[in-house]
């Protein structure tokens, strides 16, 4: 038991503290705050606390709880929003009121509700950490399964099937020191990751709906990616769209540091929204983490190893798992805040020196593994997607960077395109994915074996519009080449009618991988053919003025069978082109003849 | 019984600091007693064993080492709320300066707030008519939403907040409605001009006012935007009220609040602001909003003049990190008097797709904001293509297209600040100009739409 002897926002210094180990979560003063210990001197302990620490005096108790600062991971947590140290925010709503009270003592899982067990292990099996004991239902989605604790192994003496409460013991193991009862309720320690047997290297797709995510900068399951962007380019869109629509088995979103009313916004939303695969609400597979910008600094901290933490839990079971963080700079702020409180040598624009391991021991935590338990084929994936505000959208400052060198794929939204209204504002000339290449293989496998070809042209097109975009600039459009304004032309269908989504429209907030791919199929038929009746004297304008564009435009809000539609589509390109070619073949004939006559 | 200190150290700046001091909490409202008997206000920033060091909330001339007393209240700093406060003026401190009889507290509340639980939170999405083609067409205003003005010095933020405090209704039902104005740090002609309007209008009846002038103490702004908030609060959420809070000037905030962070030698973050400038702005901003099952909401409109007009500078960048959205006025337009003058394309209400569509404003709204978006940016693009290579450099439907935007800032954000213009005026300008287009060009307009509401034999000239 220590005392107080400073007081600093939210850092607390005490003194007595001999007992207790870094790390540890103490309680302080007489409303029992919750705190952490973030530095050691002699008996004097160095306290980050998580609560607002207004009214603490010198000489109130502290008080060590020997363990760290844990997660509690059990059935209950799923559809559930939780502050950043695992709180839940309804239940501290109905009985605390609208506002975050202090020194509020809620249990993160439900201990009262019963769930039907039903075991899978037996008696007599072999069992060590990670082996599934038995399976609960928590969500018409989510078959969450009851895993041995990490650290027990030996015989299973009981087992039964049943309705248990979280603390009920379902199974009794023999271990080496005696027996071991299991309920289906666990603990784990934030800052460490959960052990799995080994890492593999990810190469399937997370695919995700968004157009530009999927077919340009495509991001793997288990892979790393940051979404930096200025604020009103859309961060948080993404961040949604993301969290709404790829194919995941279980979302961990951590609104981290940002707007209370975007938390709303998810915990409103996605109940009402069907995942296009299962049929259920989106809610059902999702955990929300809300550690909005009013509420304590320190929590905010300590909100993305929450997230992760209950990421690994559920990748331990072998589901894909996204965590989404947003913003991870608030996250960084926090980080500097408390290290300006210790009064620690500050390094780039006062952020800690340790920033960037933080950082990347943040982001190393997601990755495709092989778990625990079971016979060594059990796969899990966490994918981690973080946002990154960078004061004043200069990507030059510590946390883009820091960031930028530990991340795969990179979607840098712009506020230039943000302004002209092209949503998702995702820069095409400056993002990137490293996983294009270990992607290909399952895209041209399992969508279409000219995807990655059909990619190469799309992003060489763009790429040529840049280019010529400058010579526009600098001299107009007419100075082009037929065959340059049709580049121009066709890399502006690829920006409108492809790369541009609505979020907010039924129909095209989200598109499957197959119909990216059909779409964009589209318009490198339209480009080939133009070029080739262009080729056999059709001019320019007649090409650009082809009836059938204005339908490629609406192609990407085509309701039903967009196979059929898209073919039909392809058929009109193709006869109104074959028309035009005949009439140019047919018009030269004439004027050759009349040269001759 | 309440200890008295006179073993004030050291004054320098806003701080102090008191020597042997026991039994003081964290955040604690003291009061120093000068040798003349004045009193004024601090608060405890900082316990380190006994010493005690706090921030003044007023001015720290004629404070003496020897002769001053400190008292710690064992509270934090309060507002005395009543529904009597509509109608009055106060300090920055919340202290009356009407003249009038001081307010008798149905409640006394900590002017820090809590954070609100995001659980609790009413999803905005109730559409505000402001009457300003800009705002209520193009960046829609929803009930409890927090949508600041980025102004420049010299622009005229004031007028416009003036109007969309004036003109401000939701369409639906009658409901109870107030001001609650914070000067922060603004002159006394800027006070007034806010003053007299809301005189002129009658809405004074329902305005609180809460003055801190340029002349007042700097370190006084510090507890002024959130007395304010205090108030609004309790009018919202204990009276049911729809409060707009309109909160002038932050950048005069974040300056006392840098002030108090260079006196405590803190290690400053981007142009010497404070590290925990974000977490500051916000624990203000994030008040604002609805609640589940509360009738009332708090809409917040800050202003802030952006120095050099430069939008990354921290105060500006770190408040659109956590509102819903900006108002940006512009200097060109200005220049070209466009009043207001807003600019379009950078300015944005977040909530906006919320508070619009069929049963809010009307069907065609989101189709038509798009395209009058994407049309003006065109042909701002194409105008300035023009400058560089000269009208003939453009084509046709590029010289249409620069003809829009000229015609729409004349036409559709040229408003002035006496017009009030119900949103279906606003809808039928945009249609109205978007006929100097194509009609093939109308891509994000659903045919449906184009159909019913395309206007026939308009004159554009």
């Amino acid at each position: 038991m220590g005392q107080i002897v400073k007081i600093s926002g939210p850092l607390v210094v005490a003194e007595g503290m001999g007992d207790a180990s870094m790390y540890d979560v103490v309680r302080v003063g007489p409303q029992k705050l919750i705190g952490e210990i973030i530095e050691m001197r002699g008996d004097r302990a160095s306290i980050q606390v998580y609560e607002e620490t207004a009214g603490l005096g010198r000489g109130d108790a502290v008080e060590s709880t020997g363990a760290p600062l844990s997660v509690e991971l059990g059935p209950g947590m799923m559809e559930n929003i939780y502050d950043g140290i695992q709180r839940p925010l309804e239940q501290i709503r109905s009985r605390y009121g609208d506002l975050i009270a202090r020194g509020i003592e809620v249990s993160s899982v439900d201990r009262e509700k019963k769930w039907e067990f039903t075991a899978t292990a037996a008696v007599g099996d072999k069992v060590s950490g990670g082996d599934i004991l038995g399976t609960v239902q928590e969500t018409p989605v989510v078959l969450h399964k009851i895993m041995v604790p990490h650290g027990v192994s030996g015989e299973v003496t009981a087992i039964k099937s049943g309705e248990f409460t979280v603390e009920q013991t379902v199974a009794t193991v023999k271990t080496a020191d005696g027996k071991r009862e299991i309920t289906m309720i666990q603990k784990w320690p934030v800052r460490s990751g959960r052990p799995y047997r080994e890492k593999i290297m990810p190469n399937v797709p997370l695919q995700t709906g968004q157009r530009i995510v999927d077919t340009l900068f495509p991001i793997a399951k288990g892979g790393t990616a940051a979404v930096p962007g200025p604020f009103g380019s859309g961060k948080t869109v993404v961040q949604h769209q993301l969290a709404k629509w790829s194919d995941v088995d279980i979302v961990v979103y951590i609104g981290c540091g940002e707007r209370g009313n975007e938390m709303t916004d998810v915990l409103r939303e996605f109940p009402e929204i069907k995942d296009p695969r299962t049929g259920e609400s989106l809610m059902k597979r999702t955990v929300l983490i809300a550690n909005t910008s009013d509420m304590p600094v320190a929590a905010r901290e300590a909100s993305i190893y929450t997230g992760i933490t209950i990421a690994e839990y559920f990748r331990d079971m072998g589901f894909d798992v996204a965590v989404i963080a947003d913003s991870t700079s608030r996250w960084a702020e926090a980080l500097r805040e408390m290290s300006g409180r210790l009064e620690e040598m500050p390094g780039e624009e006062g952020y800690p020196a340790y920033l960037s391991s933080r950082l990347a021991q943040f982001y190393e935590r997601a990755g495709r593994v092989k778990t625990l338990g079971g016979d060594g084929t059990r796969l899990g994936s966490i994918s981690a997607i973080g946002a990154v505000s960078p004061p004043g959208g200069d990507l030059s400052e510590p946390v883009s960077q820091a960031t930028m060198r530990i991340v795969k794929v990179f979607w840098a939204l712009d506020s230039g395109l943000a302004y002209r209204r092209h949503f998702p504002a995702i820069n095409w000339l400056n993002s990137y994915s490293l996983y294009e290449d270990v992607l290909s293989d399952w895209l041209n496998d399992n969508i279409d074996k000219k995807f990655s070809a059909q990619r190469v042209w799309a992003m060489g097109i763009l790429q040529a519009e840049a280019q010529l975009d400058e010579i526009v600039r600098l001299v107009g459009m007419d100075s082009l080449s037929p065959d340059d304004r049709l580049t121009m032309e066709v890399a502006r269908m690829v920006r409108e009618d492809f790369l541009q989504q609505d979020a907010f429209s039924d129909t095209d907030a989200y598109s499957s991988t197959k119909r990216q791919y059909a779409l964009m199929h589209i318009l490198r038929e339209y480009h080939i053919r133009a070029q080739d009746a262009m080729s056999r004297g059709v001019g320019i304008n007649d090409v650009l003025g082809l009836p059938s564009r204005e339908k490629i435009g609406r192609a990407k809000n085509v309701t039903g069978d967009f196979e059929n539609a898209y073919a039909e589509i392809e058929r009109d390109i193709i006869s109104e082109l074959a028309g035009l070619t005949r009439a140019a073949a047919a018009g030269s004939d004439t004027s050759a003849k009349e040269v001759q006559s | 019984m309440i200890k008295e200190y006179r073993t004030i150290q050291e004054v320098a700046g806003p701080l102090m600091l008191v020597r042997k001091v026991e039994d003081v909490s964290f955040n604690e409202l003291g009061e120093i007693e000068l040798p003349t008997g004045e009193k004024r206000r601090c608060r405890v920033l900082e316990v380190n064993g006994s010493d005690v060091l706090v921030q003044l909330f007023e001015s720290s001339s004629g404070i003496n080492l020897r002769d001053s007393k400190v008292r710690f209240l064992g509270r934090s700093l309060e507002l005395a709320v009543s529904a009597d406060m509509l109608g009055r003026v106060f300090d920055g401190l919340g202290n009356a300066k009407d003249g009038g009889p001081a307010i008798l507290a149905e409640a006394r509340m900590d002017i820090n707030g809590l954070p609100m639980n995001p659980a609790a939170r009413n999803y905005p999405n109730e559409f505000i008519q402001t009457g300003v083609s800009t705002i209520d067409g193009l960046n829609t205003l929803v009930r409890g939403q927090k949508l600041p003005i980025f102004s420049g010095s010299g622009l005229p933020h004031a007028q416009l907040a003036a109007q969309i405090a004036r003109q401000s209704k939701v369409r639906s039902a009658d409901s109870k409605f107030a001001v609650v104005f914070a000067a922060v740090g603004i002159t006394y002609e800027e006070a007034e001009f806010f003053i007299s309007d809301f005189k002129k209008t009658g809405a004074i009846d329902r305005t609180v006012l809460f003055v801190n002038l340029a002349s007042d103490p700097a370190i006084e702004r510090i507890a002024t935007p959130r007395m304010a908030l205090t108030a609004a609060e309790y009018l919202a959420f204990e009276q049911d009220m729809h409060v707009l809070v309109i909160i002038t000037d932050l950048t005069n905030y974040a300056e006392a609040l840098r002030e108090v962070s260079a006196a405590r030698k803190e290690v400053p973050g981007r142009r010497g602001y404070p590290g925990y400038l974000y977490t500051d702005l916000a624990t203000m901003y994030e008040r604002a909003g609805r609640r589940l099952g509360k009738e009332g909401s708090i809409t917040m409109i800050p202003i802030l003049t952006m120095p050099e007009d430069d939008k990354t500078h921290p105060i500006p960048d770190l408040t659109g990190y956590i509102t819903e959205g900006q108002i940006i006025l512009s200097r060109e337009l200005y220049r070209k008097n466009v009043h207001p003058p807003v600019d379009v394309l950078p300015s944005l209400s977040r909530l906006k797709d919320k508070g619009i569509g069929a049963d809010k404003t009307r069907e065609d709204h989101a189709n038509t904001m798009n395209q009058l978006f994407a049309a003006y940016a065109r042909g701002k693009e194409c105008k300035e293509l023009m400058t560089i290579l000269g009208e003939a450099a453009l084509t046709d439907v590029d010289k249409q297209f620069a003809k829009f935007a000229d015609a729409f800032e004349r036409k559709y954000i040229n408003q002035g600040y006496e017009e009030n213009r119900p949103i279906e005026r606003t809808l039928e300008i945009g249609w109205e100009l978007l006929t100097i287009l194509p009609k093939t060009e109308l891509k994000r307009i659903k045919p449906e739409y184009i159909e019913k509401y395309y206007p026939e034999g308009v004159k554009n000239d």
